[in-house]
């Protein structure tokens, strides 16, 4: 199982702009791909799902976990990392 | 309240997007799958409306609005409404069912997540509409003049394509400063009012007057009052022009000017406004939603970016207020029975001093910053938080004074500090026993009571018989008359929101330091509220002048 940790960069955390960037490139995959907030006692969520990603609340400067398994998946991963990463 | 300044007026054209709420319990006739693929369809053409509206607009909207077509086609979302009509309950109900819960867990993370709560709302009356059969809420094209917008609260999807030159003003009945009006209104530079109970109620088409700055809507106004409100505006416009520069009086005593900062991102908006310093760094932002405290590098990167947006300026950092009225998830609060009475503020390190600890250790790092303690109520709380500071070498330590006791015994308190800072929001609070987040008490929190004048001008005898300085951050100030009257009050710096500074600075220009103390003296003699407000008026002949 490919797994890559980030911390947020955003202003707004993983919501509204960054969150829809990220369903929109999570959605293209043909794999499942979860994301888990770091230190949440918050289950894992569907990446595909913005409703589920912003009631993360994910804040500016937490680490979420981004999972995925299959082929492809690493490419995948690296791009769900950069903009979750990215200011 | 007013959340974005100017004078609209024209013809009121009410939204009224009043799709009801399903019936609880509503059941369908016939098959299961031709009933979720009723579902399926509307979601989709939602998503689909609200896509291509966002390509239309483009811009921050754009944005706004596709991620509102992703929460219509959200697989989560569909997985519920289907299974919910599995269950029996019709198409209407089941999204409404399945929106709720999503719903529920925005608006209970409160603030800005609280607040797109209403862009769901919007996402699910779309498809409720769009099953039942309801038109959607249009907007006209290009109307004859200018309209007043009116409505609840207004969906990105009905202002993106608001041309600026069709909207005079928008009123809606909810919302609040970072709602999606406020920011689309500022950045439209649209005048707004929001929290106006009751504007729905305003007839398709009467003539609306509404004041982005005072927050007053007035329907059916008399064509002088009109121009009078047009004019003042005019001459409000142009005397916060004029009036430039830094804080002073008409004689040309200083009143330093600083802004309320809550987080890095409203630094560059107080700069705009020519704030001269930061009166008031909250620094909750830093805390809030987190489980771990920030660490001490986060922290000082966050406290020098307010230090390096005024060079030279003064930049006053508050400690972590939370507690029992605030709650953060790294620092469990017992429940309390008065949360406003309990552990909140400057007691709260009593029991984590760690937390305090690592906050002075990175203010120590940043060049320039003052440090102040909230909720402080007595002389043992300041020298115990002066002693952290000192030792840490913090130049300039302070305290505010939020409760009476420490108003009383300002001299006790400042022999510890080097100035204090009247926070009058919560100082009202505890004068008068009526939370501040309580509506039914609002009229006890109206700064002009003469007692609080009271506790305030204590306060700034005291600083002054001590010789160390007293300033003001509380929204009080954001009242032109009342800065008038603090300063007269012996308020040496005031501190509010950036909005708020220019006309603030135009009615301190417009004043000498006298007018102001015959003002505050006036104020102070009076009995009520209200009296004090227009005996302290009376004094301040400069403000009619202004429009203010």
């Amino acid at each position: 199982m490919g797994e890559r940790k980030v911390t947020v960069a955003a202003e707004v955390g993983l919501h509204a702009r960054p969150a829809a960037t990220f369903v929109q490139r999570a959605m293209k995959a043909p794999m499942d791909i979860t994301v888990t907030k770091m230190n949440s006692a918050k289950a894992p969520v569907s990446g595909k799902s913005i409703l589920a990603i912003m009631a993360l609340d994910v804040r500016q400067g937490e680490t979420v976990v981004i999972s995925a398994d299959g082929e492809g998946s690493e490419q995948v991963l690296d791009e769900l990392a950069e903009i979750a990463g990215t200011p | 309240m007013g959340v974005s300044p100017g004078i609209g007026h024209g013809p009121a054209h009410v939204l009224s997007v009043s799709v009801p709420e399903p019936p609880e319990g509503a059941t369908y006739d016939g098959e299961a799958e031709p009933e979720k693929e009723r579902a399926m369809t509307a979601l989709t053409q939602v998503a689909g409306e609200l896509e291509s509206r966002g390509h239309r607009a483009g811009g921050e909207a754009e944005e706004i609005l596709k991620a509102q077509a992703l929460m219509a086609e959200d697989p989560g979302l569909v997985v519920r409404v289907r299974s919910l009509i599995d269950r029996g309950l019709a198409a209407p109900r089941a999204v409404y069912e399945a929106f709720a819960r999503y719903r529920d867990v925005l608006a209970g993370s409160g603030g800005y997540l609280g607040e797109r709560a209403a862009d769901l709302d919007d996402v699910r009356d779309r498809v409720i509409a769009v099953l039942y059969g309801i038109p959607m809420p249009g907007l006209q094209g290009a109307p004859e003049e200018p309209y007043v917008l009116v409505a609840r609260d207004l969906a990105p999807a009905d202002t993106a394509l608001l041309a600026r030159e069709h909207v005079a003003a928008f009123v809606t009945e909810e919302g609040g400063p970072t709602s999606h009006t406020a920011i689309l209104a500022r950045s439209l530079g649209v005048p707004a009012v929001v929290a106006c109970p009751g504007a729905t109620g305003i007839r398709q088409g009467a003539r609306v007057l509404a004041d982005g700055t005072s927050g007053e809507v007035r329907v059916e106004p008399a064509e002088s009052d009109v121009a009078d409100a047009v004019s003042a505006n005019a001459a409000r416009r142009a005397a916060y022009a004029e009036a430039g520069g830094p804080g002073r009086t008409a004689d040309g005593h200083p009143v330093p000017l600083l802004a309320n900062v809550g987080g890095p991102a409203e630094l560059a908006a107080a700069v705009a406004a020519g704030a001269e310093g930061v009166g008031l760094f909250r620094t909750e932002f830093l805390f809030l939603g987190r489980s771990e405290p920030p660490g001490v590098e986060e922290q000082v990167r966050a406290y020098r970016a307010a230090a390096e947006a005024f060079p030279g300026g003064k930049v006053v950092v508050r400690t972590l207020d939370a507690g029992a009225d605030k709650a953060l998830a790294f620092l469990p609060a017992p429940p309390e029975p008065n949360p406003a009475l309990g552990e909140r503020g400057l007691r709260v390190f009593l029991r984590h001093p760690e937390v305090m600890a690592a906050q002075l250790d990175a203010l120590a790092q940043v060049e320039g910053a003052e440090v102040m303690a909230p909720m402080v109520a007595t002389a043992e709380e300041a020298a115990w938080f002066a002693r952290e500071c000192r030792a840490r070498d913090l130049r300039r330590v302070g305290v505010m004074v939020e409760v009476p006791a420490a108003a009383l015994r300002a001299g006790d308190l400042l022999s510890a500090v080097d100035f204090v800072s009247i926070g009058t929001n919560d100082l009202s609070q505890y004068a008068f026993a009526a939370d501040r987040q309580l509506g039914a008490v609002r009229a006890l929190q109206d700064p002009w009571q003469p007692a609080l004048l009271d506790l305030v001008a204590l306060t700034a005898a005291a600083a002054a018989e001590a010789g160390k300085a007293c300033g003001v951050c509380g929204e009080s100030a954001a009242d032109p008359a009342m800065a008038c009257v603090l300063a007269g009050l012996g308020a040496g710096t005031l501190s509010m929101a950036a909005g708020s500074l220019p006309a603030a600075r135009a009615a301190l220009a417009a004043h000498t330091l006298e007018e102001c103390r015959l003002a505050a003296g006036a104020a102070r003699d009076a009995v009520t509220a209200a009296e004090a407000r227009a005996a302290a008026r009376a004094y301040l002949p400069g403000l009619g002048r202004l429009g203010l």
